[in-house]
């Protein structure tokens, strides 16, 4: 699961107004022809809803407190599973890649377990948990694990050795080593991990709130789909497609606070 | 002179301290079954300025390594200051090949890495020692090649250090960048009076900085041969180029008549 880091050469909020708009166009067009069909007839409701009955299910749910509640809740389960398996990550990563020994003990475990796709132990996780949050949460934080672990062990261990050695000659003690140059030095690797893992914990919670859940955006989705509201099920797929988004900002901001050094922040 | 740059000056000055002596007795160094250095011997007077040149592979950069402490010697000792060598050289600063500086910190904080008190005050002034004093806000990436060298000097000379080994610090410039690093680094040398070991590849690097240049072959020391001509040294002279003959007949094993014959010089340069 090795990601390569992703060249975002301009920051989007570096550009004129105008060149801004351009991306917006053929989206804002599309959703117009898709309004114009829907009034006229020629796009059943029971397919897609027009964008307008969106919006007004969107107004509704959130005067109702339902959309706020369901996406609080779902925004809860993601960041619980995502600091659980994110941490335990993290400090695994670190520790097998400052440690040799640590690495020879655990490495190869991880590794087995990485080849099983976590999606596959639902069944499992729902024998095991039954269907509550503690299921979610598991699945989510072993998502989450993985690309964590991955990135933060491979991009300690792709360290320059030289720049290793140099720092013990100016004289760095061990812990500092590890602030100034290991940490430093793995940041961008841990951020590609990191924007990876924030994918996988959406789709893992989507798939855990559809299949079995009482709460939840998921399940508002599902809900809405017994009783035909399909404004209900396309505003449930857009907000997950609008914390995804979130999450992905995120992550840029903290790229750019993190990494002002790095070529891909256009220095 | 303003307010803050007598500080920085008496700073400097107060930790002012002579340059490492060094004695290095029958040193030996074997990768495996494999002798890069044998049986060594050399003394390095304080504040004496060495080069050394040899072919690639000679065991030059071995040699740097053990007296930096970031090799231990198979056999033999290296005394500084009277005192057996182990571990970390921490009196010794490395300037390497590479420059080996953090791209995730800025000019002076590379500088001042590893400085425990006034860090900032201290790098600024090594930054002012190597004309860079204007840049410290900077990232590594938007320096060029020489200044790297440069950045990389003034954090091997920031911390005073008595003993200072440079590996080829100036394999990777252009000409003229080098004839400038190599004015800065012995006028730096002539203010501070540090030990240095010079290792380079080029034999008029050697005898302009060297006040001895060293000759290692397969692991010995074939000649050490005094540079006694004034500095600044004035590379077109007769001695200096009489001086790079020897030198280079040595490393290259020609054997020519004692007196060289001017047309035999310049073909040298073909070689
Ligand atoms: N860590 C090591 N393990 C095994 N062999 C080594 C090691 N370091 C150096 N050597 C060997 O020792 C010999 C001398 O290496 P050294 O780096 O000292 O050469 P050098 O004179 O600095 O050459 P150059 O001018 O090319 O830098 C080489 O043949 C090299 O292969
Ligand atoms: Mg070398």
């Amino acid at each position: 699961m090795q990601i390569t880091q992703s060249k975002t050469s301009t920051s989007p909020w570096q550009l004129p107004p105008l060149q801004q708009l351009i991306p917006w166009i053929v989206p804002a067009g599309l959703i117009f022809i898709w309004q114009v069909l829907s009034q006229l007839g020629l796009l059943s409701t029971r397919i897609l809803p027009a964008p307008t009955s969106i919006v007004q299910a969107a107004i509704q749910l959130t005067l109702s407190g339902e959309l706020i509640t369901n996406v609080g809740i779902s925004l809860y389960r993601a960041l619980v599973g995502f600091l659980i398996g994110g941490s335990i990550g993290f400090g695994l990563g670190l520790l097998n890649g400052v440690s040799p020994i640590a690495e020879r003990f655990l490495d190869s475990t991880v590794q087995m377990i990485r080849n099983i796709p976590h999606l596959a132990l639902i069944p499992l996780v729902i024998l095991w948990f039954g269907i509550g949050d503690p299921a979610r949460l598991f699945l989510v934080a072993l998502g989450v694990f993985f690309p964590i672990y991955i990135n933060t062990f491979h991009g300690i261990r792709s360290l320059d050795p030289n720049l290793l050695e140099m720092g013990e000659v100016y004289g760095l003690r061990p812990r500092e080593l590890f602030w100034t140059i290991i940490l430093p030095g793995a940041l961008p690797n841990i951020l590609v991990g990191l924007r990876y893992a924030l994918g996988i914990m959406w789709v893992t919670l989507i798939v855990a709130e559809t299949i079995a859940a009482n709460s939840g955006i998921g399940y508002m989705a599902m809900n809405a789909r017994e009783f035909m509201q399909t404004d209900v099920v396309v505003l449930s797929i857009l907000m997950y497609a609008l914390l995804g988004k979130l999450a992905d900002s995120i992550v840029r901001v903290l790229e750019h606070w993190w990494l002002p050094w790095h070529p891909s922040q256009g220095i | 002179m303003t307010q803050t740059e007598h500080q920085r000056t008496s700073v400097h000055n107060v930790k002012y301290e002579n340059g490492a002596h060094l004695k290095i007795q029958n040193l030996s160094k074997a990768f495996g079954n494999f002798q890069v250095l044998k049986d060594i011997d050399l003394e390095v007077s304080p504040g004496e300025f060495v080069t050394v040149v040899g072919k690639s592979g000679c065991g030059k950069s071995t040699l740097l390594r053990l007296l930096g402490g970031l090799d231990q010697p198979t056999q033999g000792q290296i005394y500084q200051n009277g005192q057996i060598l182990q571990g970390l050289n921490r009196d010794a600063r490395v300037m390497f090949q590479d420059s080996r500086l953090l791209p995730w910190r800025r000019v002076l904080d590379n500088v001042s890495l590893g400085l425990k008190h006034q860090a900032q005050q201290q790098g600024q002034w090594a930054l002012d020692q190597v004309g860079l004093g204007d840049r410290p806000r900077q990232w590594i990436s938007q320096l060029s090649g020489g200044q790297r060298q440069r950045v990389a000097l003034a954090r091997a000379l920031v911390s005073q250090p008595r003993l200072l080994l440079l590996d080829e610090p100036l394999g990777a410039l252009d000409a003229l960048t080098r004839i400038g690093m190599q004015n800065l680094i012995e006028t730096l040398w002539q203010e501070q009076r540090f030990t240095a070991l010079l290792v380079t590849h080029d034999v008029e690097e050697a005898v302009c900085l060297g006040d001895r240049v060293i000759v290692i072959e397969e692991g010995n020391i074939t000649l050490n041969l005094p540079i006694t001509l004034p500095r600044p040294r004035d590379t077109a002279s007769v001695p200096f180029a009489e001086l790079k003959v020897q030198i280079l007949d040595r490393i290259l094993k020609r054997q020519r008549p004692l007196v060289s014959e001017p047309t035999y010089t310049a073909s040298l340069f073909a070689t």
